[in-house]
């Protein structure tokens, strides 16, 4: 699927109801206010994107809901239940993963180890049986390692699946993340500037995968980039954060059409 | 660079083996007498390399230096050893294994679980009270006399190749045993850390802790994984040691050779560990043996320190460290 086929099959695609919500939600450390009273919700099967200038709290809002973060007030609502902070454990085990701006991925291990780990959670089998490697332990390693096969398959990355990622270029350690992420079969994706740092093609590559995800796995991905082409070129709707707070949300036409974006984006006289 | 480094590394390993055999080369030694003392050096390296080994578990899956190590080899044998007045061997294993886990979930508990996301030297310095209360509560609970430890090993030497070579080579049987145990245990943690989806996590832990929280990993059950098996380790090396030196307070001054050990091989290396130790072992003996008559003797107790001083200079990751280089 070319580029902007897979654009147009993102077009035609009926978004479902909200699968994550988040009401009110405030984090501050110290003095310096990261997010104040943001709320938004995710629909499932959506592209949803937060976008502002530096500093605005992007990273923040999704350590929020990933759990690594307690917002001081608010609430945020995933897959029906409703808490006042989710935990990284709870996140994963109930379907969220996630990709990281930085890159965080297990430098020690290959392409192949990285990816299988995200599979950590939905592995069942007991210590001893996996030291042993009999009965249902095997079956098992056997099950994990053809899906991981497939994620594999489907980045584009065999040529490199055995080698440490320590080794590999930064547009490929992207996509071993991405990997990682996919691995754990997740309901909402949070990528954390997916394609920060890439070259044209690089982008154009990692577009197609994050809409390839979307459309073929039905998976809800939520986004935080910087580059704006991309942004309205993906998401279905966008979030604007600025200093913390919420400044705009709808549609990319919307959003761009919006004063408090410009003046957000540009500066503006006081 | 890379190939500047390499090349160092083989400098550096040519001229350990020069060494090694040059008393051999300028006539000074004869074979039989020399191979004596390389195996020696290599045996007494396994046992450094026993407590390194617990070091660098920790410290690569918490970024922890482990102070209290060298006082759980010990707390682990005076364990044993009062045990095993009121039961056999087996039974009193066992339960000192179940006791090294306990200590590690209260380590995880008390110790670990408050200071998270702190930094390293504060963690380090919690290690240190760790290491001085077991020394308190060990000797408080089970007395600081000299115990003797005994779990049957055979205690007399073999002379082995008598017709090859004149008088033979004298070769300790425990050592051997000592030698081959720590094998088994090296080669089953490899095992358990390349083959096992706990060992992944494990390894997924010490690589990145955020990445491994996001796909479910929980750092505090890993830890007291960690802790537990550096117990079991600690607990072998207790075993080893206190049984060929006797169960004592001085079993901790000689585990501290273990600091020397992980900065030769590197605080990241588990190969590291055993190799420096290896190092270690044969270095003291030789230049004991060979050097030392020209400087009074001694050169044993420092031979480690200088060789670790050395490395620091030089070369402060390690052998098989990682080198370390921040982005700016």
């Amino acid at each position: 699927m070319s580029f902007d086929e897979a654009r147009l099959a993102v077009a035609a695609r009926t978004l479902g109801e909200p699968i994550l919500a988040l009401e009110g939600v405030s984090l501050a450390f110290g003095g310096v206010k990261a997010l104040s009273d943001v709320s938004f919700d995710v629909r499932e099967h959506e592209i949803r994107a937060i976008i502002g200038p530096n500093g605005a709290g992007k990273s923040s809002l999704l350590n929020v809901i990933n759990g690594v973060y307690r917002p001081h007030a608010g609430r945020i609502t995933f897959r029906g239940e409703t808490h006042h902070h989710m935990e990284p454990r709870r996140a994963a085990e109930r379907g969220i993963a996630r990709t990281f701006q930085s890159l965080a991925l297990f430098k020690g291990m290959s392409v192949l180890e990285n990816i299988l780990a995200g599979r950590n959670l939905l592995m069942k089998s007991s210590l001893f049986l996996q030291a042993l490697r009999v009965g249902p332990a095997l079956a098992e390693e056997i099950a994990h390692r053809q899906r991981v096969e497939e994620i594999i398959d489907f980045l584009e990355i065999q040529h490199v699946r055995k080698t440490p990622v320590g080794r590999l270029p930064y547009g490929l350690q992207k996509r071993v993340d991405l990997g990682r992420a996919l691995a754990a079969e997740p309901r909402v994706l949070l990528l954390d500037e997916p394609m920060a740092g890439m070259n044209v093609e690089e982008k154009q590559d990692m577009s197609r995968f994050i809409l390839d995800v979307n459309d073929e796995f039905g998976t809800t991905i939520v986004l935080i980039e910087h580059d704006m082409g991309v942004v309205m070129d993906l998401s279905d709707r966008v979030v604007v954060l600025d200093y913390g707070r919420k400044i705009a949300d709808g549609t990319p036409d919307e959003v761009r059409a919006s004063q408090a974006v410009i003046d957000a984006y540009l500066g503006v006289k006081h | 660079m890379a190939t500047r480094r390499g090349v160092l590394t083989g400098a550096f390993f040519a001229l350990l083996a020069l060494a090694a055999v040059a008393p051999m080369l300028t006539g000074v030694a004869k074979f039989p007498q020399w191979l004596e003392i390389v195996l020696g050096g290599l045996m007494s390296g396994v046992l450094y390399s026993l407590v390194a080994l617990g070091l660098v578990l920790i410290f690569k899956a918490s970024g922890v230096f482990n102070f209290a190590q060298g006082a759980m080899v010990l707390f682990a044998a005076l364990c044993l050893v009062r045990l095993m007045e009121r039961m056999p061997f087996v039974v009193a294993l066992a339960l000192v294994l179940a006791i090294m886990v306990a200590l590690a979930w209260l380590v995880e508990r008390l110790v670990l679980r408050p200071l998270v996301n702190q930094e390293g030297i504060v963690l380090f310095m919690a290690t240190l009270g760790v290491a001085y209360f077991l020394d308190g509560f060990g000797q408080l609970a089970m007395g600081s006399d000299v115990y003797t430890l005994d779990v049957g090993m055979p205690k007399e030497p073999k002379i082995l190749f008598e017709s090859t070579f004149e008088g033979g080579i004298l070769v300790s049987t425990e050592d051997v045993i000592a030698a081959l145990i720590a094998a088994v245990l090296v080669a089953a943690l490899a095992f358990f850390f390349q083959k096992t989806a706990t060992g992944r996590a494990l390894r997924a832990v010490a690589d990145d802790h955020q990445a491994a929280q996001s796909i479910g990993i929980p750092l505090n059950r890993i830890w007291v994984i960690v802790w537990s098996v550096a117990g079991l380790v600690a607990l072998v090396a207790g075993v080893v040691w206190g049984s060929k030196l006797g169960v004592q307070f001085s079993l901790q001054q000689v585990a501290l050779k273990a600091l020397p050990v992980v900065i030769l091989g590197g605080f990241t290396s588990i190969p590291g560990a055993i190799v420096g130790g290896l190092i270690i072992g044969l270095g003291e003996k030789l230049s004991e043996v060979y050097v030392g008559p020209f400087f009074g003797g001694g050169i044993e107790n420092w031979f480690a320190y200088v060789l670790a001083l050395v490395f620091l200079l030089f070369r402060p990751e390690g052998l098989f460290g990682e080198r370390h280089i921040d982005r700016v």
